[in-house]
């Protein structure tokens, strides 16, 4: 036991996360949320001293395990998810939840994990742990849709891992290793793995989970919730299908569909859970052009992007909180009784527009620059397009329907101090990135050859937004703009909510009533058979008669004319 | 749809942005921004990659046209996609 200690450390992160995650419960509330904080903490600090390389190398059962690898991707990677934590944390201090609490810690540390070991295996288990710690966040709500949007989710996060698993079989199968490096769509189980990373990466058909899910958590929940999974995945494609030239394709995909969703959609979480995936889309194109610009595009993007989406995710939450609904419909003119998060809401929304000076700017340009750079013009029609969309429904749509727009008559108090205190760090940090680029610059994994502020990158990107702005304006005020309704909007989900249920339902159905006709057709055959058999031998039947002893006689007398004219016949 | 439509409480101070003519006054600035920004376009050094950004004002054009474009495009979807809020639920 002490020598696969000795040879499992330096410990992973990760693991010291999920194992000091398990203390949770065994405290109280009080000391529990200041813990949660310096466990973070603590741990970034360590990840930051374990030198460079790889660690941990255990064969267990045949296998290579290579438990740690820092390296410059998982670093920048591993950093920003323990960031978050800390901040979801600050965020969820009053909540008295233990399970919640608890469940934060593991799926964390299983992210964090994930992001660090160097073996498919390792990763695998991490993969899986992050679906069955994250569900409890959304059970947490402790709503019938809740629970069913968790069993959706699970089943689908799960299954993210089931493929993952094949795929690994297959890989170790066909080349004997399980090194959690390049592998490319051409080597065995590449396909697999590629479908397991786009499952959690909420590629286009697969992403459905997400905008499922992620509005039916807590309040706290979902601002967890929206910092690992997905980036987690973005990490695995960075990792594993760096340059494979469909993701580019998918990845511009991503960045266009959920914007349109994302205008039409009445709950403001679920916006943001569109345009969650809409960011994505950036990330993968940058993974699938796969040059060193590009790479460094999607990390420091996934960066940015963490703090801006739990931002913005704090904000609808601290609204959820206050007022009990997140929906756009019912909500408007907050801006009076809840400043500051207004405040912070809008900060949140002008680093996920990139607007200069906040940290999506940065990060974003990157991504373009390099699609731009490669010559794929489409594609980078696509992603400015993608831009001013999401400058619409998330920098826009969301602060001005939240906080502004008609007056909702609502008067919440302001956030709690700690949700305040969350919301001001993150938004510290947003524009931090956004002003000062180098601290993050230096740990992205290439060498950062790019000058974000350049004359033509501000004013372009301004004319972009603000024409966008003015286009917002410009509908609002002609009525064209759709208004905010209570709705359902249709998506794949309607296939396994809808379509298969109606198609399992028919065919139960349909057998329910062959089976139904079956038997009583049966029964109604038998029936007839035991009436006809009564009819003729029960006790009144012409077979089953009793007669009388003349009678008798004379039947005999009858049988035997019937033998002697047969006899005599016959002779 | 803007700020106006409903008056604060009894009793409550009104917002600078509760007067509609405020509000257009924001819609003005709004629009002389964007004006001096398409202007912009003769000022600062251009670095092309593709032709179309050589066209005067492309960015402002382009986010302009594309959100105005977006949003009917989604305004349409509805017709097709939108179902009740309950559409999930009411089967249970």
């Amino acid at each position: 036991m002490t020598a696969i200690a000795e040879l499992a450390m330096p410990l992973n992160p990760g693991l010291l996360v999920i194992l000091g995650g398990l203390l949770v419960p065994l405290m109280a509330p009080a000391l529990a949320r200041v813990y949660v904080l310096a466990l973070p903490a603590a741990v970034l600090g360590y990840l930051h001293l374990i030198p460079a390389g790889e660690h941990g190398a255990l064969a267990f059962m045949g296998l290579d395990l290579q438990m740690l690898r820092v390296d410059k991707l998982s670093v920048v990677f591993g950093t920003i998810f323990l960031i978050a934590l800390f901040l979801g944390n600050l965020y969820a201090w009053h909540e008295r939840d233990r399970m919640q609490r608890t469940a934060a810690q593991i799926y964390a540390g299983a992210a964090i994990g994930a992001a660090l070991v160097g073996d498919l295996v390792s990763l695998f288990v991490f993969w899986e742990l992050t679906a069955i710690a994250s569900v409890v966040l959304i059970w947490a709500a402790g709503t019938d849709r809740a629970y069913r949007a968790g069993m959706r989710y699970l089943i689908v996060q799960v299954g993210s891992g089931v493929i993952l698993l094949a795929g690994i079989l297959f890989h170790v199968h066909g080349t004997g290793s399980i090194a959690f490096g390049n592998i490319g769509l051409e080597s065995p189980g590449g396909a697999l793995i590629l479908i397991a990373f786009g499952v959690k990466c909420a590629f286009p058909l697969l992403h459905n989970w997400l905008q499922d899910a992620y509005p039916e958590a807590t309040v706290t929940g979902t601002v967890i919730l929206s910092a690992f999974t997905t980036k987690l995945a973005v990490y695995a494609l960075a990792r594993s299908f760096a340059g494979t030239e469909m993701l580019i394709w998918i990845g511009a995909i991503m960045t266009a569909f959920p914007i349109f969703y994302a205008v039409i959609e009445n709950d403001l979480r679920r916006v943001l859970a569109y345009s969650l995936n809409n960011q994505l889309g950036f990330m993968v194109v940058g993974v699938g052009i796969g040059t060193e610009m590009a790479l460094n595009g999607t990390a420091a993007h996934a960066f940015s992007h963490i703090l801006y989406k739990a931002l913005l995710f704090m904000a609808m939450g601290a609204v959820l909180f206050r007022t009990g609904t997140c929906k756009g419909s019912e909500l408007g003119g907050l801006y009076k009784t809840m400043p500051w998060t207004t405040g912070f809401c809008i900060v949140g929304a002008a680093s996920i527009s990139a607007f200069p000076l906040f940290s999506g700017f940065i990060s974003k340009s990157m991504i373009l620059t390099a699609a731009a750079g490669e010559g794929h013009f489409v594609v980078w029609g696509v992603l400015l397009f993608a831009s001013a969309g999401v400058f619409h429904h998330s920098g826009i749509k969301v602060p001005f329907f939240a906080f502004f727009a008609h007056d909702s008559g609502r008067r919440p108090k302001e956030a709690p101090w700690n949700m305040l205190l969350a919301m001001a760090a993150t938004s510290a940090l947003c524009i931090g990135i956004g002003i000062w680029p180098e601290p993050l610059y230096a740990m992205l994994p290439f060498p950062v050859d790019f000058v974000p502020y350049t004359a033509a990158h501000v004013f372009t990107q301004l004319q972009l937004l603000l024409f966008a702005a003015l286009a917002f304006t410009f509908l609002m005020r002609t009525g064209l703009y759709p208004p905010e309704l209570r709705s359902t909007n249709l998506d794949t989900d309607v296939v396994y909510r809808k379509l298969l249920p109606w198609l399992t339902l028919g065919v139960g159905r349909s057998i329910d009533a062959s089976w139904t006709r079956l038997t009583s057709g049966s029964i109604a055959l038998l029936s007839l058979a035991i009436d006809g058999a009564a009819r003729n031998f029960g006790p009144n039947g012409l077979v089953g008669r009793t007669v009388r002893v003349g009678n008798g006689v004379a039947w005999v007398a009858a049988l035997l004319l019937v033998v002697l004219v047969v006899g005599y016949a016959a002779g | 749809m803007a700020q106006h439509s409903s008056s604060p409480p009894p009793g409550e101070k009104p917002r600078w942005l509760d007067e509609p003519r405020n509000v257009t006054k924001v819609v003005w600035a709004l629009v002389a921004v964007c004006a001096l920004l398409f202007l912009s376009d003769l000022v600062y050094e251009k670095h092309p990659v593709f032709k179309v950004e050589y066209l005067f004002g492309f960015y402002a054009i382009y986010g302009f046209v594309g959100s105005v474009g977006l949003v009917l495009a989604a305004k349409w979807l509805r017709k097709i996609l939108m179902r009740d809020e309950d559409y999930y639920d009411r089967d249970r």
